[in-house]
């Protein structure tokens, strides 16, 4: 039985340059062209996650990132493997990006034993402590104190790790995220804080959920530095994240508000009445991040058109191959019911 | 007229005192918001302010007196013109004074320094080794600085261990010997502060969060479950999470309702968790200190009014008490007794009051809530036939509830009588000091118990 999903198959190909944009250097066509295929490993991923989801493969909730790809591959194209990350249920997009195997997320959303939490976590419960991801965690919110946590960890150790914690606009309200980000300036811990303003909590839209002038303004009483991005420009995510990160390293947690959209419901079961198919349809002709560095590849002269359809079809096919995994991997035996509740002491 | 002042109370639990210093003597005049002398407890040392004026009369007790009971006089104070030979001659009888429950339930007759019953049995049986006495809060102490020494990735925090000390003296000396960096004051954000240790414990440390309060707690009951008990699970079993929450649980004394809760039920109904409560001093000591080296996360339920208790603790820093035993306080053959934290004591002494009447009841420690141990209470209703559980805790879906659940499941075929349930009242705690007695079961409701499950 398998109990590792396969290591080299799939996972983004962020390879973490961290140290060559952190000095302001533009991102040359190599970066540019494994930040096309790392976001439209995401998009063709959660295209077919979807797809799954309506053939009755995948079960319960299921929340999907398309349209966001910008925000997760720009920062964690920043980080290095001492650093850790951790985000809420929208989560298929930052383990792809974090370098997990599209195999083991797929299986894990088909509820299977090649899934990273040998299905028993699900869409919003996967972990990887090789590569640093502590989840993937179904309450709004609840991920921000453990960000934190693991930013102290890092700090007590006395290595110069950095914790991001990503986070919607929807969580920005919940009072624990004000109690993280004061224990995080007082003690300053090294995290950045992103959140992912996707304009809707649900089916709430952000103006009817949150008073003030802006949730990157949100630290502010904590001495906490917050930034607007453009989260559709993958660019400008990476140039702001590129600074950040090096602030949030050297003990001086950071707010990055990322602008970006999601182009599907909240959850697989969203009627989507509280938005306009027209709203909808502007961002993704007008907006859509992949289009736009596809689109800057091919004018600025990074890649050929050949090279933009071989990522393409290596793409479709690391997808398709995730996808048969996870129809083919069995359920997870009857056995595993009653083990990982206690580790043995 | 004389004026007697008392020794007073300094928190809600505080039974007694030491006159550590008197900073008048007599002739001195005083005046209201003078500092008269220093009052040490178990906790702390505090200033005593005068409260009326007058002249220094006599001194009622000397310096350094231990065990002066609060409410006893410690100094006269006379009014201009008055004489002092009155003073001396005319002692008025000391005031009538409801005490607090948790001062009726002390060992009758206790002397300056009460010691449990349990103080006795408290060593696992195969312990060889050296003891100390010393009391259930030093005991806590030295088990995490112990620990603290042993690993590295070992820490505190919680509000007021630092620089205070601990709002209940747990934690006194970690600062000084271990530093800021893993003795931290944390802000008064359970919820924040408890999500973090659970961030930090998945990144690979061990922290113990201190709550001043389980009723605190609450506050930070989803990190708790949802984050530090099902993470393992939900990750096919990579992402453990080596954490202790600690503090104080149940009632403590006078502090009403929201202060004053048994959450033993809460967190034993939760897998993922495991879930602690000791009752002795060596107890507090091996199960914290097996908890801080348990790779899951533990619950540990201290109780207020046990901290002062004095018991024999090894000093072997090796030494830890296994977590999912319970332990047999008191051997009998009519009845058992189960019970857990300060209601061993109140069990033991029912089940002294019963061998006055020839029934010998066996009281057995629970210790661990979760994992119960099941086999060592079938064993004893196999034994004596009958089962009475005791708890503080709230009576609905209670441990009781589960105690009869395993009495039925495990060893049905031994009862002769029903399973009996002692528990808190089915209320919210009252502040009044006879209601609160009423609210929390005594050895006479224990005893009452016992002798109708043995239809005596």
């Amino acid at each position: 039985m398998s109990r590792q999903p396969s290591k080299k198959r799939g996972g983004a190909s962020a390879k973490r340059n961290g140290r060559a944009a952190a000095n302001g250097a533009a991102p040359d066509s190599g970066q540019l062209l494994r930040w096309y295929r790392d976001m439209l490993l995401i998009r063709r991923f959660e295209e077919r996650a979807g797809q799954m989801y309506g053939m009755g493969l995948i079960g319960g909730f299921c929340h999907l990132y398309i349209g966001q790809e910008a925000v997760v591959v720009g920062i964690q194209a920043c980080l290095g493997e001492r650093d850790s990350v951790v985000t809420g249920y929208r989560d298929h997009g930052h383990m792809l990006a974090a370098g997990m195997d599209a195999r083991g997320v797929m299986a894990e959303l088909t509820g299977r034993e090649g899934g990273y939490s040998r299905g028993k976590g699900g869409s919003m419960h996967m972990f990887s402590r090789e590569k640093n991801f502590f989840g993937g965690h179904g309450i709004v919110a609840a991920q921000v104190p453990i960000g934190v946590g693991l930013g102290f960890s890092h700090r007590y150790r006395g290595e110069d790790g950095v914790s991001v914690v990503y986070f919607g606009d929807g969580a920005a309200n919940q009072g624990q995220v004000y109690e993280s980000l004061n224990l995080a300036a007082l003690w300053e811990l090294p995290v950045l804080f992103v959140i992912e303003n996707n304009k809707y909590g649900m089916g709430t839209a952000v103006s009817r959920a949150a008073a003030g002038s802006g949730l990157h303004a949100r630290g502010g009483g904590f001495g906490i530095p917050g930034r607007l991005v453009d989260g559709m420009d993958v660019r400008a995510v990476h140039a702001a994240a590129s600074e950040a990160v090096a602030e949030a390293r050297s003990g001086k947690p950071v707010i990055l508000e990322m602008e970006t959209y999601r182009y599907r419901g909240h959850s697989m079961s969203d009627p989507a009445k509280y938005r306009t198919r027209e709203e909808v349809n502007r961002m993704r002709r007008d907006r859509d991040p992949i289009e736009r560095l596809r689109h800057v590849l091919e004018s600025e002269g990074h890649a050929e058109e050949d090279a933009l359809k071989a990522i393409d079809a290596e793409i479709r096919e690391v997808v398709a191959d995730a996808a048969r995994f996870a129809e083919e991997s069995p359920e997870p035996n009857p056995s595993e019911l009653h083990t990982d509740v206690l580790l043995e002491a | 007229m004389p004026v007697a002042v008392t020794m007073p109370a300094l928190s809600p639990t505080m039974t007694e005192g030491t006159l550590a210093k008197w900073l008048v003597a007599e002739g001195d005049r005083v005046s209201p918001g003078d500092v008269i002398a220093e009052i040490e407890t178990d906790k702390a040392t505090m200033e005593v302010e005068a409260v009326d004026e007058g002249i220094v009369a006599s001194l009622a007790v000397p310096e350094g007196a231990e065990g002066i009971e609060v409410n006893a006089t410690i100094l006269w104070l006379r009014g201009e013109g008055e004489s002092a030979d009155a003073v001396t001659v005319a002692e008025p009888p000391p005031p009538v004074v409801e005490l607090p429950p948790a001062v009726v339930k002390a060992p009758p007759a206790a002397p300056a320094r009460p010691k449990p019953e349990a103080a006795k049995p408290a060593l696992e049986p195969d312990y060889r080794g050296e003891t100390v006495e010393m009391t259930v809060r030093e005991a806590l102490r030295d088990a995490m600085a112990e620990e603290m020494r042993r690993d590295e990735t070992v820490f505190v925090m919680g509000e007021e261990v630092a620089e205070y000390e601990g709002a209940y003296k747990v934690t006194q000396g970690l600062l000084a010997e271990f530093g800021a960096r893993r003795v931290r004051d944390t802000p008064i954000t359970e919820h924040g502060f408890a999500g973090l240790g659970v961030g930090a414990a998945f990144g690979g440390l061990r922290p113990v969060v201190e709550f001043m309060t389980f009723n605190f707690a609450m506050q930070a009951i989803d990190q708790i479950v949802n984050s530090a008990a099902k993470t393992l699970y939900m990750s096919g079993g990579q992402m453990g999470c080596p954490i202790v929450f600690r503090g104080p649980n149940g009632a403590a004394s006078r502090v009403a309702a929201q202060h004053s809760q048994c959450y033993a039920s809460w967190y034993a109904h939760v897998p993922g968790m495991i879930v602690v409560s000791p009752f002795s001093a060596a107890d507090a000591k091996g199960l914290l200190k097996a908890a801080i080296r348990n790779p899951n996360p533990v619950i540990f339920l201290e109780n207020e009014i046990l901290y002062g208790q004095r018991g024999e603790v090894p000093s072997d820093a090796d030494y830890t008490v296994p977590i999912g035993r319970a332990k047999v306080l008191r051997p009998g053959r009519d009845v058992t007794i189960v019970a857990f934290s300060r209601m061993c004591a109140t069990a033991l002494e029912a089940a002294d009051t019963l061998a006055g009447e020839g029934i010998e009841a066996e009281v057995i420690d629970l210790r661990t809530l979760r994992p119960l141990d099941r086999e060592t209470v079938a064993a004893s209703i196999r034994k004596t036939n009958r089962i009475v559980s005791v708890e503080e805790g709230w009576p609905v879906a209670g441990i009781g509830s589960e105690i009869a659940a395993i009495a039925m499941e495990d060893a049905f075929d031994w009862l002769d009588a029903p399973v009996a349930r002692v528990t808190g009242e089915d209320v919210p705690m009252p502040y009044a000091a006879n209601l609160e007695a009423l609210a929390l079961p005594d050895a006479a409701r224990i005893a009452a118990a016992a002798r109708a499950v043995c239809y005596a």
